[in-house]
């Protein structure tokens, strides 16, 4: 669709086709209403504001309003030291505490070049798939809600209550775990570990399956996603898109593969990219099976781990954690795969002292969020949601 | 009712008792079922739905207040009457106050003509079914008046996605309805009740008799679901899209009377259904050699036993709709109003037409 100005916008209305063609009549004067999404909205996923400029239902243009949430991470990064910026980054995407944790204890430690014992990185990629299953079910099951499916909600959250269940058991917490440290981990894993985790997976083998039925190939959900908020590969990367959003529109990329870390490149799994014959590529549907497939994928790769984890008589999680953190003077920038997208620290350090001197969060969400305007032109509000849901925001991560 | 003298003797015997100026047997006759079903609709519907959504999602439902939570309803009625009645400033005064009572009075005079048995009815309007539709048609002046009386964006919204759908969905739903009076030949409905009970029970009742009942049936159950606002067609009021749709502004006990016209139009319309198709008070047992199960089973109290199982059955499935399916978009709805229940219930029309003179 192209730019229209303020006065041409004024007498020109906009029909959305059922193939989803857009089409414009001029001339036809009517009023448009200036609609406040948000912050207190059921289905903004938190305090985003949209300030709608609506005609009837379709939405003209959408204009995302952010920092409801801001805390000003960053700067309180400049005033602690290395490791109590950990419980921090919880905080920013707090549906996947373990994965950002992961991602600036990697940062920090390719500062510091130190060397993470095997067992250590093994617990971490079982943790973080762990917490990604959790944040996916999230996701899923808010997508539904938003579209009025209530009950796969519900279901979501009772398969992640087992997986949040089995954090707090090794963490403490069951949601911002603090458990990730630079260099090791604050516990090793209980005896029986092992046990339960395997027992998870096969439980939510068939639970992910049922899932599939219930929601993804139901046909009223397939009828409300096909095909709505479409984006072309291009435009996506264009935008910075990362994580499942820009495998939706078709590109495969996945910084697990692409830029291996941890152990990832040992593990077998395979990456998901819609096809086209269940959904059209780059909508909303092809982003949320992409979740729904990861999910599997993230099993996959939790049963590998399981194998091959070494078991160490006597093994400290905090033997190699340095006593006290002072990097070089330096800079680096740490990425990993998020739930929701490339996640990536940008610590700088001047060599002298314990606290970083900068550092700059890359949050998913927000470069995500970023495409909203563009995708929200001539869509109805239905649609709109459910772009919003598809687009999985967590506005922790987006405001930190 | 005098099509039907030997059923409603006695109730019509009581309409007739007077304390003084008292109608005290009209009021049994007349209003206590009302009461019952009014008193059905707040807190068992409500209870029902929210335990039957719970066993749907893993849950337990209400456990708190009283055995299994059973009084959780009336636990709600209280803090929904101790609550601060808010009329926001801005709204418009009289039509903000006068919404829910439309609603509410629309949704439960359509109960005058609902036969619980074959004593019980309120009145036994020769253009019974017809009434009923028009009835249930005027809660759309109370869903536009708490709408745009209301002030907001979202109520706004709401009402207008609520009327364009209640008043589209009439038309399939009507006709629906109209095959049902041409297979009857009535638009009474005791006489509805009347003729579909006999000695076999289920097999008179239309959907089992007429070998075309069933699409007029579908279609009238579907159209229904619009007509109510309920799940997947409960966009007026899609809390993930608007909010709460036309009843945003509304607390306390002005929102527990869109409730209860809610449930109030839950029953009326799975009663109408039943009714229609399904016999209404008529037993659905069959007479088996000596077994006079048909007999057995029927009479006043038989009748409206049956008829509330029939209706609770139609509001089960229409919970277990809702607590499974997704929401549709407006122009999708739409456009299965207008583009297939239309055209097939006028299909469904012409062929009860043809049924019924070449049967």
């Amino acid at each position: 669709m192209q730019e229209l100005g303020k006065a041409e916008l004024n007498a020109t209305r906009i029909i959305r086709q059922d193939d989803n063609r857009v089409v414009i009549e001029k001339d036809l004067d009517t009023e448009y209403m200036v609609l406040s999404m948000g912050p207190q909205h059921p289905s903004t996923h938190g305090v985003l504001r949209l300030e709608c400029i609506t005609d009837g239902e379709v939405v003209v243009e959408a204009e995302p309003y952010l920092g409801y949430l801001h805390r000003c991470f960053e700067k309180y990064c400049e005033k602690l030291d290395y490791p109590s910026i950990v419980p921090y980054t919880d905080r920013m995407d707090y549906l996947a505490g373990m994965n950002t944790e992961l991602a600036y204890c990697l940062g920090v430690e390719k500062l510091l070049d130190i060397e993470i014992p095997r067992r250590v990185e093994f617990i971490r990629v079982i943790v973080s798939e762990l917490n990604r299953i959790a944040s996916h079910l999230v996701a899923i099951g808010t997508y539904g809600i938003d579209l009025g499916a209530f009950t796969p909600f519900l279901f979501c959250f009772r398969d992640r209550e087992h997986i949040l269940n089995l954090l707090e058991w090794i963490s403490g917490a069951r949601m911002l775990y603090n458990y990730i440290w630079i260099g090791g981990l604050a516990y090793d894993v209980p005896p029986d570990f092992r046990k339960r985790v395997a027992e998870f997976v096969a439980y939510f083998r068939p639970k992910a399956v049922e899932l599939q039925e219930l929601l993804t190939e139901n046909e009223i959900f397939v009828k409300r996603t096909k095909g709505v908020g479409i984006m072309p590969a291009d435009v996506a990367i264009n935008y910075a898109w990362s994580g499942p959003m820009l495998r939706g529109s078709g590109v495969k990329w996945d910084l697990r593969r692409n830029d291996p870390y941890s152990i990832y490149p040992e593990l077998d799994f395979d990456v998901p990219v819609p096809d086209g014959k269940f959904s059209d590529i780059g909508d909303s549907l092809s982003r949320h099976l992409v979740r729904a497939l990861e999910m599997t994928e993230s099993l996959k790769i939790i049963e590998q781990c399981l194998d091959r984890m070494p078991e160490v008589d006597g093994f400290n999680s905090r033997a190699l954690i340095p006593k006290k953190i002072r990097p070089k003077a330096g800079e680096v920038y740490a990425r990993a795969e998020n739930p929701r997208g490339e996640v990536g620290f940008y610590i700088v350090s001047d060599g002298k002292s314990t606290k970083p001197l900068r550092c700059k969060a890359r949050s998913s969400c927000f470069v995500n969020l970023s495409a909203m305007k563009d995708l929200s032109k001539g869509q109805l509000i239905p649609d709109l949601v459910a772009i919003i849901g598809s687009i999985d925001i967590v506005l922790g991560e987006v405001d930190r | 009712m005098s099509q039907s003298p030997s059923l409603n003797t006695w109730s019509e015997a009581l309409s007739g008792f007077y304390i003084g100026w008292l109608p005290l047997g009209l009021l049994i006759v007349a209003a206590v079922p009302l009461i019952f079903i009014a008193l059905y609709a707040l807190t068992y519907g409500v209870y029902g739905e929210r335990k039957i959504s719970a066993f749907m999602q893993d849950r337990l439902g209400p456990m708190e207040v009283g055995k299994w939570g059973i009084l959780q309803t009336l636990a709600d009625i209280l803090k929904l009457l101790q609550k601060e009645d808010i009329v926001p400033t801005a709204a418009d005064k009289f039509l903000f106050v006068i919404g829910p009572v439309i609603m509410f009075v629309g949704s439960f005079m359509a109960f005058v003509v609902l036969p619980y048995g074959p004593a019980f009815i309120g009145a036994d309007l020769n253009v019974g079914l017809f009434y009923a539709i028009g009835i249930v048609s005027f809660e759309v002046v109370g869903i536009l008046a708490s709408g745009w009386g209301s002030n907001n964006k979202w109520a706004l919204y709401g009402a207008i996605r609520s009327v364009a759908q209640i008043v589209s969905y009439e038309i399939p739903a009507s006709i629906a309805l109209l095959c049902g009076a041409m297979m009857a030949g009535t638009l009474s409905m005791q006489q509805f009740c009347v003729l579909q009970s006999g000695p076999y029970g289920f097999i008179h009742y239309y959907l089992f008799s007429n070998p075309i009942a069933w699409l007029p049936f579908l279609i009238y159950f579907i159209a229904s679901l619009a007509e109510n606002n309920r799940a997947p067609f409960d966009i007026p009021e899609a809390e993930s899209e608007l909010v709460a749709g036309f009843f945003t502004e509304y607390s306390g006990m002005k929102f527990a009377m869109f409730f209860l016209a809610e449930y109030g139009s839950m029953f009326m319309v799975s009663a109408i259904i039943s009714i229609v198709f399904l016999g209404g008070w008529a037993s659905p047992l069959p007479n088996i050699g000596g077994f006079a199960l048909n007999e057995w089973t029927s009479g006043p109290v038989w009748g409206a036993f049956w008829i509330i199982m029939k209706a609770f059955f139609f509001i089960f499935v229409q919970m277990w709709l809702r607590w499974t399916l997704p929401r549709l978009r407006v122009d999708q709805l739409m456009f299965l109003c207008w583009k297939v229940l239309t055209p097939f219930a006028f299909i469904a029309f012409v062929l009860t037409a043809v049924w019924e003179i070449y049967k």
